[in-house]
């Protein structure tokens, strides 16, 4: 190793040599690494999976424009929106269509567990309006109380979700009326719910009596192939007599959800602090770490000054230092973020797991931070005064 | 160019503390090493020894007068220049001030590895060769903390002597050692210098050494007092 770092250097490793003469601190400091490298990670992938689960319900449907209410920041919050709005919109010409969404969580008692579904309720006859792995179940949903259930929602065993087909399909009592799944599509558990359910729009009322057919929660528009979304949606706004309602492409809705969830809503807050106190755990470590190895080393420090070497030198070892933590606390910091995640994801069902881009990210903030402490470290090199040594 | 003196000190005086706590240390200090010489500074404790070593060795900025160190005037010398000249000399403490982390070998490397461009088995081999001029070609990859007192000065003097320093500057390097040691590491750093043709200035108390100098400076006060030659050579 000290063979090989002093090839990379030019010079002898002096940094390594000095950190691994310690073997005790040297230990502490590279387990201190890892251990802010596992908060960040285990953060990052509750965050990551925050943002998968946010914006996977977007991916079940295929629009160019939706309409919300003022205070609709995510698609199962907020209030509703009048039907008769649409009817406005579709007088653009470069409007073609536009369907009602209605959303609502549904209870399942599974005796024992209760499951919650964020159920949507679709119109059944217009099958552009949702992506591919929905159209074909959709028509099951003509009739009145069918299902398309998540397969992989929280709580329903494997077996039981995979023996749902048409010719088999699974009845399940919930809101005292009996549900038939007749087919299911690949959704998942999310923090919101433990899984989705789609039923037509009809279905939906039956399950919430209070709702009206006039008043969805969302109206979803598909725009004429080509069109211009921003200018549609400037147009609509002008063109819809309530100016309070929200109108954005498809794709802003997703990314405005996903921002409200990780900037307004407690537990994304929480976790985007957990990143920074990871950061800062590590950050704190090293510098302490490198500072003090700079301190215990003054004597040494002002000799090699007096001998004639530059401050370049004297910061190339304190850097060396630095990369030499990061790079060696990354890698157990890795390999046990990994497992923490894939246990964890085990048993929340979230997609929770290490990503290469994760692991990418954090190594890459690992050595910046760290080479940012080993920065701040060589300020009390200037205490070492060659005049001094005599 | 041989005939030139490698340190030529006119008028020197320095000063430390500012305002009402300034107090002079040296005062019109001349003398002039030429090449190759043993040279011993004497006198008693305060009396600027040291000053006039850290002067000439580039580790101070000179204040009033002039140093000129291998034809380069000291005074006035930017710290860059400074750090440069100081590639050239070699240094050696009363403490060894050995890496605690790098063995004989590896500490002997660094007073070459100073020098630019120097590959690396080069290094190593002057590294290797120094100290076993010292004597310790049995102990290149001891740590420091696995030599005694007197092996840790011998390889303090093969990390000074390593680079072939024009002029070697020593300040007491045999105040910690015990008798023989002592006067080992003198013989050494006479021996080396002589033959590598390595001017030598040598501040000491110790008695022991003042047969072995070709001249002896004493200061007192901050004032060179006497310049004796001896008849050592
Ligand atoms: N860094 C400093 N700051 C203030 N005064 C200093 C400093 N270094 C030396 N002095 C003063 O300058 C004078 C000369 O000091 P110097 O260290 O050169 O003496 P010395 O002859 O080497 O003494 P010793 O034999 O005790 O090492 C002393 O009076 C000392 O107090
Ligand atoms: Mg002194």
């Amino acid at each position: 190793m000290s063979r090989l770092l002093q090839r990379i250097f030019g010079r002898l490793p002096i940094g390594w040599l000095q950190l691994t003469h310690k073997r005790g601190r040297f230990a502490a400091a590279l387990a201190g690494v890892a251990f802010a490298n596992v908060l960040v990670f285990v953060q990052l992938g509750i965050m990551n999976s925050m943002a998968e689960a946010t914006l996977r319900p977007y991916g079940f449907f295929d629009a160019d424009v939706m309409i919300s209410a003022a205070d609709a920041n995510a698609l199962a919050e907020g209030g509703n929106v009048a039907r008769q709005w649409m009817l406005q919109a579709l007088a653009d010409p470069d409007v073609n269509d536009g369907m009602g969404l209605f959303v609502g969580n549904v209870p399942w008692d599974r005796g024992g567990t209760d499951i919650t579904l964020t159920t949507f309720g679709v119109d059944p006859g217009r099958p552009d309006f949702v992506t591919h792995g929905l159209t074909d179940g959709l028509m099951y949903l003509q009739v009145q109380d069918t299902v398309i259930l998540d397969r992989l929602a929280r709580g329903l065993p494997h077996e039981e979700a995979a023996a749902i087909r048409p010719q088999t399909p699974l009845a399940f009592e919930t809101e005292n009326r009996t549900l038939t799944a007749m087919t299911t599509f690949a959704g998942g558990g999310a923090f919101g719910g433990d899984g989705y359910m789609l039923v037509s729009d009809q279905t939906f009322l039956s399950l919430f009596p209070s709702r009206s057919s006039a008043a969805p929660d969302h109206i979803l528009l598909r725009l004429r192939s080509g069109a211009d979304v921003a200018a549609t949606i400037e147009r609509l706004q002008g063109l819809i007599s309530d100016h309070s309602l929200r109108i954005r492409s498809f794709v802003d809705a997703a990314v405005e959800d996903l921002r409200y969830q990780q900037t307004q809503r407690p537990t994304g807050v929480i976790f985007g602090f957990g990143v920074l106190i990871g950061v800062l755990v590590g950050l704190v470590i090293v510098y302490q770490v490198l500072s003090a190895d700079v301190a215990d080393h003054l004597r040494e420090y002002a000799t090699f000054k007096a001998m004639g070497y530059r401050p370049r030198f004297f910061l190339g070892i304190v850097i060396e230092e630095a990369l030499v933590l990061g790079l060696l606390g990354f890698l157990p910091g890795l390999i046990v973020g990994t497992a923490i995640l894939t246990v964890m994801g085990k048993v929340t069902t979230l997609p929770l797991a290490m990503t290469p881009g994760m692991a990418v990210t954090v190594l890459l903030g690992t050595l910046v931070f760290s080479v940012i402490s080993g920065g701040i470290a060589t300020r009390r090199l200037a205490a070492a005064d060659p005049a001094d040594l005599f | 160019m041989d005939s030139d003196p490698i340190v030529e000190v006119r008028g020197l005086n320095h000063w430390f503390g500012t305002g009402e706590a300034r107090k002079l240390a040296l005062s019109n200090i001349n003398m002039t090493l030429t090449r190759g010489g043993f040279t011993v500074l004497m006198g008693p404790s305060g009396s600027g020894k040291t000053t006039v070593l850290t002067l000439v060795g580039c580790l101070r900025a000179v204040q009033e007068g002039s140093v000129r160190l291998m034809g380069h005037e000291l005074n006035g010398a930017s710290a860059k220049e400074l750090t440069a000249l100081r590639q050239r000399l070699g240094f050696i403490f009363q403490a060894h001030n050995l890496h605690e982390s790098l063995t004989a070998l590896q500490n002997v490397i660094m007073g070459v590895q100073v020098r630019p461009g120097l590959p690396d088995d080069l290094a190593r081999h002057a590294a290797a060769r120094a100290l076993g001029l010292v004597g310790l070609s049995d102990r290149l990859d001891y740590l420091p903390a696995k030599l005694s007192g007197g092996q840790k000065q011998r390889v303090a003097v093969a990390r000074a002597l390593v680079g072939n320093p024009a002029l070697v500057l020593a300040d007491e390097p045999t105040a910690a050692l015990d008798k023989d040691s002592a006067s080992d590491v003198v013989d050494l750093l006479k021996r080396l210098g002589a033959r590598r043709g390595t001017t030598t200035l040598l501040v000491t108390h110790d008695n022991r050494i003042l047969d072995r100098a070709d001249r002896i400076l004493t200061l007192e006060d901050g004032r060179l007092v006497s310049v004796k030659e001896t008849a050592a050579e």
